[in-house]
């Protein structure tokens, strides 16, 4: 008996409101032998999650395991009885979640919280267990293992969280470990840590695992086999490297098509006016305005970009590098401290309340989160016929009709229009998001993360339908995303921003091959490619010596900057350098350098480009 | 309807039903009742329960029932009117200090806490020793007292609506707060603000039938529940109907809406 978990036709059904049962996972079959990962792979609403729960005999609220076999060891988990069950989570299957912020109890010591299934499950004295912790830590590439157990959780960062959880499920030395989506929620520098040290414990201590996970990439690093799942039904399973190189079904096809978007191109006829937009070192962050002009928490800090009609920029970051806060300078939301904002070569006041309603028609921001960004209590119509209302004035019926025509552009049917927006799928909810933005017919929409909460295939679409949209409207776009490979995939001209400077702008094309700013190469070189062993191959992030840094002005990159030059990069402020193919850096190095260091951070050329 | 039941759970259907039977003896009690509410119907004072006069008669010889029925529309008519007022008042002061700058935001507020701060049995007592007692003060008194309660809830929840994206969106269109606040924010408050409201409901028949009670309240000849039972105290050792009636009248009232309101409360 070589298989540790066998599944067999598994069924699962939620209860719907009016008592009608709906199948979410449909007799789904596979089993994984000793020591491997296997990947589930879907969108959301695939039931790959509710799979990955029911290894753990649980099914969430409202659903129900109605029919298959789960076997676990010797264990069949749906015969087990309430009890057995509990002796059988945390101990010998265990779970880590996808967002670790929330998973930990913020008021409890790390090990503590990490120690609690070794107490529950009584398998070590506390002594033992606190020793093989800093065993884990120290595996999982944690800094500081002796004391970080210590520490709270909001002491440590979002990567280190989600190995300690990692290590929480693994202390008890369970057979089977859930990972559920574990580096979604991390930016992808983050992530690329936080894979290598789940690889390096699986391969260590010969873990058998699942892996969930929407992101073929990611799968392609961490599985042995990979089923692929859509609504419930497995579509294909086999081997990783059969899966990635040669696919048999379409969906999988599909799938494998929208993780590596395609260029698009909507080359409109740029007239050589004022750009739509200017940005001119502009300043903005929150809290009070102290005497020196400077907000009490600075965000961004001497921006300034252009972008002409009918273009689209990228502005790309991580997580904290205040490209929202950039959008939300723009549209008015937080008055920027210093710097001006010129719309078509207008000045555009920097508090809101001196805008005029055209200005305001003119720059449109869709959000990120479609949930939140439409306003549950509105019907789609209230929704959109609001802008019209307000900067068109147009009557009831025009409105009506406009309606249609704005459903009609983002593709989506007219009788949608009477739905609360509570009703419509992830996608949709975008669809409407961008249709409000176009009703106000805008000059330039700041796009921010738009397609970031939504699924690949999903995310295509949106993005096809901005590159349509901006080639029959003549729309410009600010597009704002943590993904490379979708600003690469839909932009003109790239903006990297890291702790609210910017450190490179340049046209796409020379986002494809160095001299980057180190900040850019870590960045392109952490996205995760779609083959196997290229985690292997990607160059190890150095541990780098803390710097004394004296000055003002230094480059933000300094700290973890793996190519600074002691002593003048910790002491003078590095010059903004035109490179000779058309693209800036905020960086000490000369060009020819740039080359260099970027064999530096990768020994690999990136070939997806 | 019988659907509406199973939703609201059994102690949900029985405060509904309470609370229906009350609402339709507020409104239509004095067309149904068997006499006048004055009318002297035997001269037997503080009668036991009997066919002829179902709950006795009070301390003058008149129809408890009469009397039950006829006062239940200055409890649950006031206590509504003011429940409405508190509602409006905190509601509407909640929401325009949420969409407005720090300043007003923080003078409404200290003002509320102020207001909160005072006991507010206390401030019905001076109020009505000021004034002397009439409906329209009353109902002005124990509207005020529950606003600021209303306002701490509502701001709370404005404010929190007030960080969601679609207010960013329509803050970025350029609306102004008027738009902001009523169409915008008041849609995604309404239903904690409507069990509120019921919760207040209760509240102010408590006050009101305290201050009656201490013959401060609605005046003869009208009587509300508490008046009831401060008129037919001396019943008390007699054990009479005239006393314990309006007592459970006022008790089945609140209990009444508090049972429907909690059962509401779980599918918000």
């Amino acid at each position: 008996m070589s298989d540790l978990v066998q599944v067999d036709k598994l069924r699962v059904v939620a209860r719907a409101e009016e008592g009608a049962e709906i199948t979410i996972v449909k007799d789904v079959s596979f089993s994984i032998p000793r020591g491997e990962v296997l990947a589930l792979i879907g969108e959301s609403g695939s039931g790959k999650t509710t799979i990955a729960l029911a290894l753990m005999g649980y099914a969430r609220r409202g659903c129900h395991i109605e029919g298959g076999l789960i076997r676990v060891g010797d264990t069949d988990v749906t015969a087990l009885k309430r009890k057995e069950l509990r002796s059988l989570r945390g101990r010998r299957v265990s779970y880590v979640a996808q967002s670790a912020a929330s998973g930990f109890d913020p008021a409890m010591k790390i090990m503590d919280q990490i120690l609690e299934t070794t107490r529950i499950h009584k398998t070590l004295p506390r002594q033992e267990a606190e020793a093989k912790a800093v065993d884990l830590f120290r595996a999982l590439a944690l800094p500081e293992p002796e004391s970080i157990g210590s520490r709270y959780p909001h002491q440590v960062s979002g990567g280190q969280l989600q190995r300690l959880m990692a290590a929480m499920a693994l202390i008890t030395d369970p057979e089977l470990v859930i990972f559920d989506e574990p580096t979604t929620a991390l930016d992808v520098t983050t992530q690329i840590d936080v894979l290598r040290a789940f690889k390096h414990v699986v391969a260590e201590r010969g873990i058998t695992a699942v892996y969930v996970s929407h992101d073929l990439a990611v799968v392609a690093q961490m599985a042995d086999q990979v089923v692929v799942l859509n609504q419930g039904e497995v579509r294909e399973s086999g081997r990783t490297g059969q899966i990635i190189k040669a696919p048999t079904d379409d969906y999988t096809r599909q799938l494998l098509a929208a993780a590596r978007p395609a260029l698009r191109s909507a080359t409109v006829e740029l007239e050589a006016d004022v750009p739509v937009l200017a940005v001119e070192g502009v300043s903005a962050g929150y809290g009070k305005i102290g005497r020196d002009g400077r907000p009490a928490i600075p965000i961004l800090e001497d921006i300034s970009l252009a972008i002409p009609r009918g273009t689209t920029l990228g502005v790309i970051g991580e997580s904290g590098s205040g490209k929202s806060t950039l959008a939300r300078a723009i549209a008015g939301l937080i008055p920027p401290t210093a710097g001006t904002l010129k719309l078509a070569g207008e000045t555009l006041p920097n508090d809101m309340s001196q805008r005029t309603r055209d200005q305001f028609r003119r720059v449109q921001i869709v959000f990120q989160n479609a949930d939140t960004a439409l306003n549950p209590s509105h019907s789609v119509e209230r929704i959109l016929a609001r802008p019209l209302a307000f900067y068109h004035g147009l009557q009831e019926q025009g409105r009506k009709q406009r309606v249609r025509e704005l459903l009609d552009l983002v593709r989506l049917p007219a009788t949608i229009a009477e739905q609360p927006c509570s009703r419509l799928s992830g996608g949709q909810k975008q669809r409407i998001n961008l249709a409000r933005a176009l009703a106000a017919e805008p000059d330039l929409i700041l796009c921010d993360e738009v397609t970031s909460a939504l699924d690949t295939v999903v995310a295509t679409a949106i993005l096809d339908l901005l590159t349509e949209l901006r080639r029959e409207l003549k729309v410009s776009y600010m597009f704002i995303s943590h993904d490379i490979s979708t600003v690469r995939a839909v932009c003109d001209d790239v903006l990297v921003l890291y702790a609210g400077r910017k450190v490179e702008q340049g046209g796409r094309e020379h986002f494809a091959a160095p001299p980057f700013h180190p900040y850019t190469d870590l960045l392109i070189n952490s996205v995760p490619e779609l083959e196997q062993g290229w985690l292997e191959s990607a160059a190890q992030s150095r541990k780098l010596a803390p710097v004394n840094a004296r000055g003002e002005g230094l480059c933000p990159f300094l700290e973890r900057c793996p190519v600074r030059i002691e002593g003048k990069c910790s002491t003078e402020p590095p010059p903004w350098r035109q490179l000779a193919l058309g693209n800036a850096v905020l960086c000490h190095h000369t060009e020819a350098d740039l080359h260099g260091t970027a064999s530096l951070n990768t020994a690999r050329a990136n070939a997806s480009y | 309807m019988n659907k509406l039941y199973t939703r609201l759970g059994i102690a949900g259907s029985v405060g509904l039903s309470l609370a229906g039977l009350w609402l339709l003896i507020s409104l239509f009690g004095p067309v149904l009742a068997p006499h006048g509410p004055g009318e002297i119907v035997d001269y037997e004072v503080f009668l036991p329960m009997s066919a002829e006069h179902p709950l006795g008669t009070d301390y003058l010889g008149r129809s408890v029932i009469s009397r039950i029925m006829d006062g239940a529309r200055f409890t649950v008519g006031i206590a509504f009117a003011a429940a409405l007022l508190a509602a409006l008042m905190g509601t509407g002061l909640g929401l325009f200090s949420a969409v407005s700058g720090k300043a007003v935001d923080e003078s409404i507020s200290r003002l509320m806490d102020a207001l909160l701060s005072i006991p507010n049995k206390i401030f019905a007592l001076v109020m009505i020793a000021a004034f002397g007692s009439s409906v329209p003060l009353l109902l002005l008194i124990t509207g005020i007292t529950y606003t600021p309660g209303v306002y701490r809830i509502a701001r709370a929840l404005a404010v929190n609506i007030n960080q969601m994206d679609y207010i960013q969106v329509a803050r970025a269109r350029g609306e102004g707060r008027a738009y902001l606040a009523l169409s915008e924010v008041l849609p995604n408050m309404i239903h904690p603000m409507l069990t509120d409201f019921g919760l207040r409901f209760v509240y102010v028949v408590l006050l009101l039938s305290s201050l009656s009670f201490l013959g401060l309240g609605v005046q003869p000849p009208n009587a509300d529940l508490g008046s009831l039972v401060r008129e037919n105290m001396s019943g008390l050792w007699e054990g009479a109907p005239a006393i314990m009636a309006p007592a459970a009248a006022i008790a089945s009232l609140t209990i009444g809406v508090n049972l429907f309101i909690d059962s509401l409360r779980g599918r918000d």
